[in-house]
């Protein structure tokens, strides 16, 4: 690791530090927002604190988006081998389709199947996030230039090997753009997740709605936000693990 | 050792290889050579079974390889394409390591061969085994393939156009330590070219084919001057006694050069040179710096002022160059004599234009 990646590792770590306590602390918390909305009753939703939505949010997040990848890399790598390379359309199709479908829209479809709270919302969540961590293996995968391949199987190594020495840390930079991409998006469409009892950010958000409560909206919005920012440097961090120098 | 027995490759109604039979001699350089499309990599690859034929077999020491794991064969089988083939994303050293690695050598036998491959190709192991492909430049690149190539210690090497992505010059001179490397090691080579003078230069046999078809297997001088058919003829070209003088090398004709050294006073370099034109001038280790022309003596107080400064390597060859890169650099600068350098650019002599014409009169004859 070069000196400028400990500084950015470093400097995250001190940034989410920060953050994480600035949040569990109800009292600062109260205090902002209660500066910026002097008039409004309440500027915090009483139901529980910050801090416990915001790990509600983190767990949400962390539980779907593993489940995505744990499913969408080894799902794209199988679709670019010789065994699954029949299924490539489908399961682009079936992707982009779960994609396309408004995350509200499959949480209303999945909530009949597996009832309200936590485990629907993660299903809706994975759901929603797999196409880019898919779509992202294929194309990296795929446009990993033959001749590295050939060199590899020709020096000996098996298809296997060849696929964890060779493919998967070239086609790393692709892939984890897949992931920046699923998780990010992941962080903002969690929130909905309030609506069937997750809990999470989305409950002051949607509690402001309904009451009209720009407080509580902000209070729910902006750790979101924030904890959006974070999670991209942080995977932008391991982005840069993987980095050598191209051609000169 | 390598026997080829009647290959047959088809891709659909394309026959690439056909009906193709070679014996290979262990020890031995055999160089692929046809227009693009002959079916020369077809051919290679079969060896290693990154291709299977459509029928015939091949046989290494006698076994069929058909009959032994293709992982395993190519684990004892050398393998270099075009510099390309290298891994962007791991050091020279975790490059030249793979096969070993593959092969479950110890950590410390492994990296010590790795420094020992990139001195044989002339890299400094320091310098180079922390850098990446991307930070080489193509000759580094294709020496690195080579070291790669030869990690394990294979008894066979199979290179397709291993120094193709190169300038000229470049080229010449990664054929030279190649054929340097090959002298000490004796692998048994099977390298893909289209450059006949490649072929020439590195060849103990070179195979030319045709459309898949195998039409003269020879020694490059037998190939040069008994060409079998018309296409050899025509594809050997017109100026075959200029293509043998890559196989003759500079060092039986190489001549003193008289030098004179930068120290000397004016008065005995004009001495040394007499009714020369010009003298070579060399330092105290006898390294070459450049030339003195004889008429700019006359307003010189020290050597120093009137030094035509230039390395070796614009103007000088090395002792193991041919004299076709003689005559291309007497050619190419338009001068009667170049110099001849050895590994430290100290000048050992010259080599001058009529020798080099002696010689192509006699291998005419
Ligand atoms: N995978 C392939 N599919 C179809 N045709 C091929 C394939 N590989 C090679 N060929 C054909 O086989 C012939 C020989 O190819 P190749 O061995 O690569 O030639 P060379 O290396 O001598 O240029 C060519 O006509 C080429 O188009
Ligand atoms: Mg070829």
């Amino acid at each position: 690791m070069s000196g400028k990646q400990v500084t950015s590792w470093l400097i995250l770590a001190i940034l989410t530090a920060a953050f994480i306590i600035f949040i569990a602390n109800s009292h600062w918390v109260e205090a902002s927002l209660r500066f910026l909305f002097p008039q409004e009753e309440a500027v915090v939703l009483p139901r529980a604190s910050l801090l416990e939505f915001f790990w509600q949010h983190v767990q949400l997040v962390a539980v779907s988006s593993g489940i995505t990848i744990m499913i969408g890399i080894p799902l794209g790598i199988w679709v670019t081998r010789t065994s699954g390379r029949d299924f490539l359309p489908l399961v682009t199709d079936l992707t982009s389709f779960g994609q396309t479908f408004p995350p509200v829209a499959v949480l209303a479809l999945v909530v009949p199947v597996l009832g309200f709270g936590f485990q629907p919302t993660v299903a809706a969540l994975v759901l929603y996030g797999l196409l880019p961590v898919v779509r992202n293996t294929i194309t990296g995968l795929k446009a990993v230039p033959w001749h590295y391949l050939d060199a590899a199987r020709g020096m000996g190594m098996s298809r296997l090997e060849a696929l964890f020495a060779i493919e998967i840390p070239l086609a790393a930079p692709v892939i984890m753009a897949g992931i920046r991409i699923s998780v990010i998006v992941n962080i903002g469409t969690a929130t909905i997740g309030a609506i069937i009892g997750a809990g999470g950010l989305g409950s002051p958000i949607i509690a402001g709605l309904i009451q009209d409560n720009l407080a509580f909206i902000i209070e729910g919005a902006v750790p979101a936000a924030i904890l959006a920012i974070l999670v991209d440097q942080f995977l932008a961090n391991i982005e840069r693990l993987f980095a050598y120098p191209a051609q000169a | 050792m390598i026997h080829l027995q009647h290959l047959v490759k088809d891709y659909g109604r394309t026959r690439a290889v056909d009906d193709l039979s070679l014996e290979v001699t262990a020890g031995e350089v055999c160089v692929l050579i046809g227009p693009s499309g002959c079916g020369k990599t077809t051919t290679l690859r079969m060896i290693n079974r990154l291709i299977e034929p459509s029928s015939g077999h091949i046989l290494i020491d006698d076994q069929d390889i058909s009959q032994i794991k293709p992982e395993r064969l190519r684990l004892s089988i050398g393998y270099a394409i075009q510099s390309v083939g290298l891994f962007p994303h791991m050091t020279v050293a975790t490059n030249i390591a793979v096969v070993p690695k593959l092969l479950n050598w110890e950590k410390e036998a492994t990296s010590q061969r790795v420094e020992e491959l990139l001195r044989l190709v002339g890299l400094d192991p320091g310098e180079f085994g922390h850098k990446y492909p991307g930070q080489l430049s193509g000759g580094q690149a294709q020496r690195v393939g080579v070291a790669r190539a030869l990690a394990a210690d294979p008894p066979i090497l199979l290179m397709d156009e291993p120094f193709g992505a190169v300038d000229p010059l470049t080229r010449e001179r990664l054929q030279y330590q190649f054929a340097r490397i090959q002298q000490e090691l004796k692998k048994t080579v099977i390298l893909v070219t289209h450059d006949l003078n490649e072929a020439i230069r590195l060849a103990d046999r070179i195979a030319i084919m045709s459309a898949g078809k195998l039409v003269q297997y020879d020694t490059p001088e037998t190939i040069l001057s008994r060409p079998a058919n018309k296409f050899v003829h025509d594809f050997v070209g017109t100026d075959r006694a200029l293509k043998r003088l890559s196989r003759i090398g500079v060092e039986g004709f190489v001549k003193p050069a008289n030098p004179v050294a930068i120290t000397d006073s004016i008065s005995k370099i004009a001495a040394v040179i007499g009714r020369q034109p010009s003298a070579w001038v060399v330092n105290g280790d006898g390294r070459l710096l450049g030339w003195i022309d004889r008429k700019s003596l006359a307003q010189a107080s020290s050597a120093s002022q009137v030094l035509v400064a230039q390395t070796a390597d614009e103007v000088a060859i090395s002792r193991g160059a041919t004299l076709h890169e003689a005559l291309s650099l007497m050619l190419g600068q338009g001068v009667k004599s170049v110099p001849v350098v050895d590994e430290q650019e100290r000048l050992i002599g010259e080599v001058s234009l009529s020798d080099v014409e002696a010689a192509t009169v006699e291998t005419e004859a």
